[in-house]
């Protein structure tokens, strides 16, 4: 057996450069495979993470999975906006525990800014049920305070006190700022892997305020009413965006969801989380199975290219063969020496896949949540991902098979003055 | 030895798989221990099948080989693997040597396969780098060279690491199939001389295949093909 592997070893070593490209071949192939499944589970964690302990979220009637795109996970714009007097009516029902209101709209810096109420950072769950905490300061008191979360301060570098000034619209592209009213940074969230990193809260009257001297989402012209007298006006909110609620009890959830979406006043919706997450997952999951399916046609390409360039090695290999055998190598072990050989190519092309796609994985989390907005929670190899390997693997060992039974062969037929 | 005789055979018959145009059919051939044998005959002819087969390598598909007393034939084939290694020297025409292994390493690797050699290059030295050191200075190769690279050496410096791989441990038979005709004349002759001094010295016999009939006066023995085959086989169409 020890000389068996050194021998294995020996040999390869010294084809190092075929082996390489095909160890590098596989790979990229490994990394390509494990990194599809890696990343599928990260988005699908990363949405669930994302809001617990809400019961029901509710918007204007619009499709279900658009609705937590954006109430949630701050993807995309609202159609629509509800009013406020149906929130008022909504959180005053007696089943209903909290009501957080939520307000979209505006950005900063291409981060969306959320308008709210004091009730958000009692009452938000993300994760396992987890409150919001503050890194630093509190929540926000006055007009023009806001709380940012933990992403947003790291990448614009904000600390306490720093005066931000919001853009009207989503995107870096700035439409429109509201220069004139600047807000001052209150509070810093702590890290929660979720949205709420990336989102920078102010109150429903600020949203107000800074809208006064708006119309249809333009400056009224000549129109400007300073930051000083916005206190003189009524900054009582006309409409918000979506309504996050808690029941207090949790059986209550389908009467209350049928009670809004029969809403009198106007059209609204009313969505279960894990049930519009569900229904989102069906509709990726067929892209989610064309990649994985095409990644797993790129390992067996990987890995039909390590049985060719075995066996065309074999044929300049028949004459250590015979060699080997003269000395005593049975044939049994001619089959152990390329089994051994294709093996541990597949066996080196996978660790080097899976330590990229760790690798990878730790870099891409930041790159996707700073670029898509997108947040994704990578927990390790899943244990699909490692099913994935584990069949990556076998599979190299069965195909490392091949070139190992066609020495054997030849190691049976040829003699020991094998004709080249 | 317990049995004076290293080679017998009996009506033996071989023809390779799917080759009706060749086949090796010899009555009886019988070869005492010691002997140093020359066995010629031209290209073609079956020498090197018949090397395979006395190496256990190839199965007649009819008659006996015996070596050392032992019938080849009725061993497994993880048997016949176990007597070559012990027992059995091979050395070829060219590229004889493993290219991934050093020069030492290529001559200890019939001690990897076989205990018994392992066993016996220990008898006479402390370790088995001495002994394979020992060999090649016989050969009168340069010892510094053991740990080059045999892809390093020139063809005739090859020729003498593969015979010291065949008499390491030492093998009762050593079996060379044309081991000169990749020399030139001068290396040939200075070669050969090695060689039998070598196995003289070991005791070992020697059958060694050659076209070249002019190296067959220092041999004890000579049989051509033609020879072995002609009973059997009166219609071999190569008989010269
Ligand atoms: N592995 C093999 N498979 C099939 N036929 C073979 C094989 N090796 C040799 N032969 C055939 O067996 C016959 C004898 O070949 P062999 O190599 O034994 O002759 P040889 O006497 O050693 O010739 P040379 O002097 O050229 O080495 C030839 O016809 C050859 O084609
Ligand atoms: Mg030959």
């Amino acid at each position: 057996m020890k000389t068996l592997l050194s021998l294995a070893f020996h040999s390869a070593w010294n084809r190092k450069g075929t082996l390489m490209l095909m160890v590098v071949s596989i790979a990229l192939s490994v990394m390509l495979l494990l990194g599809v499944e890696q990343l599928r589970a990260g988005v699908r964690n990363g949405f669930s993470q994302s809001v617990s302990g809400t019961d029901l979220v509710i918007g204007a009637r619009t499709s279900p999975i658009q609705l937590m795109l954006y109430a949630v996970f701050r993807l995309g714009d609202a159609t629509h906006n509800m009013h406020w007097s149906s929130f008022e009516k909504l959180a005053g029902r007696p089943a209903v525990a909290f009501a957080i209101p939520i307000s979209l709209g505006d950005s900063h810096q291409g981060f969306p800014v959320i308008g709210t109420q004091l009730s958000y950072f009692e009452h938000f769950r993300y994760g396992d049920k987890r409150v919001l905490e503050f890194m630093q300061g509190a929540p926000f008191a006055d007009i023009f305070d806001t709380v940012i979360g933990a992403e947003v301060a790291e990448q614009l570098n904000y600390s306490l006190n720093t005066e931000i000034i919001l853009s009207h619209g989503q995107g870096v592209h700035r439409l429109a700022e509201h220069e004139d009213k600047p807000f001052r940074v209150v509070g810093i969230l702590k890290r929660t892997g979720t949205p709420v990193d990336r989102s920078i809260h102010v109150s429903l009257a600020a949203i107000e305020a800074i809208h006064l001297d708006w119309q249809a989402g333009a400056p009224m012209p000549g129109v400007s009413i300073p930051a000083q007298y916005v206190k003189k006006f009524n900054l009582q909110p006309k409409e918000i965006t979506a309504v996050l609620i808690g029941l207090k009890s949790r059986s209550g959830v389908f009467q209350m969801q049928r009670y809004v979406n029969n809403f009198q006043d106007e059209p609204l919706l009313a969505v279960l989380p894990g049930v519009a997450l569900g229904e989102l997952w069906s509709i990726v999951s067929v892209v989610e199975k064309t990649l994985l399916a095409v990644s797993a046609l790129v390992v067996t390409v990987g890995l039909s290219g390590l049985v060719a360039v075995v066996l065309a090695g074999l044929g300049e290999r028949r004459r250590e063969l015979a060699v080997l055998r003269s000395v005593g190598a049975g044939p049994l072990l001619v089959f152990m020496l390329l089994a051994i050989e294709g093996l541990l190519v597949v066996l080196l092309g996978a660790l080097l896949g899976t330590l990229a796609v760790v690798a990878a994985s730790s870099l891409a989390a930041p790159f996707l949540q700073a670029k898509f907005g997108l947040t994704v929670v990578f927990s390790g190899l899943t244990t699909q991902t490692q099913l994935l390997l584990a069949a990556v693997i076998l599979a190299g060992a069965l195909v490392s098979l091949i070139p190992g039974y066609r020495a054997y062969r030849m190691s049976l037929t040829d003699g020991l003055m094998p004709r080249l | 030895m317990p049995h004076a005789m290293t080679i017998e055979i009996d009506n033996l018959h071989y023809a390779w798989k799917r080759r009706s145009d060749f086949q090796l059919n010899i009555a009886e051939l019988k070869i005492a221990h010691g002997e140093k044998v020359f066995l010629y005959g031209p290209s073609g002819s079956g020498k090197s099948t018949l090397l395979s087969l006395l190496g256990g390598v190839l199965l007649p598909q009819q008659g006996r080989i015996r070596i050392l007393g032992k019938e080849l034939t009725s061993l497994s084939s993880v048997a016949r693997d176990r007597f070559r290694a012990d027992h059995v020297g091979f050395l070829f025409q060219q590229f004889n040597l493993l290219p991934y292994l050093s020069v030492i390493d290529n001559i200890l690797l019939p001690c990897r396969f076989s205990k018994l050699r392992c066993q016996r290059a220990l008898q006479t030295e402390t370790s088995l780098e001495k002994s394979a050191i020992r060999l090649l200075s016989q050969l009168q190769l340069d010892t510094g060279l053991i740990h080059q690279k045999v892809t390093e050496l020139s063809v005739g410096q090859q020729q003498r690491v593969a015979a010291a791989r065949a008499m390491i441990g030492q093998p009762e038979l050593i079996i060379a199939d044309e081991p000169t005709s990749a020399l030139d004349s001068d290396r040939q002759v200075a070669f050969l001389d090695l060689l039998l001094a070598q196995c003289a010295a070991s005791n070992a016999s020697l059958l060694m295949v050659s076209h070249d009939r002019r190296l067959a006066t220092r041999f004890s023995q000579t049989l051509a093909m033609h020879d072995l085959c002609a009973g059997v086989n009166p219609t071999m169409p190569f008989s010269s």
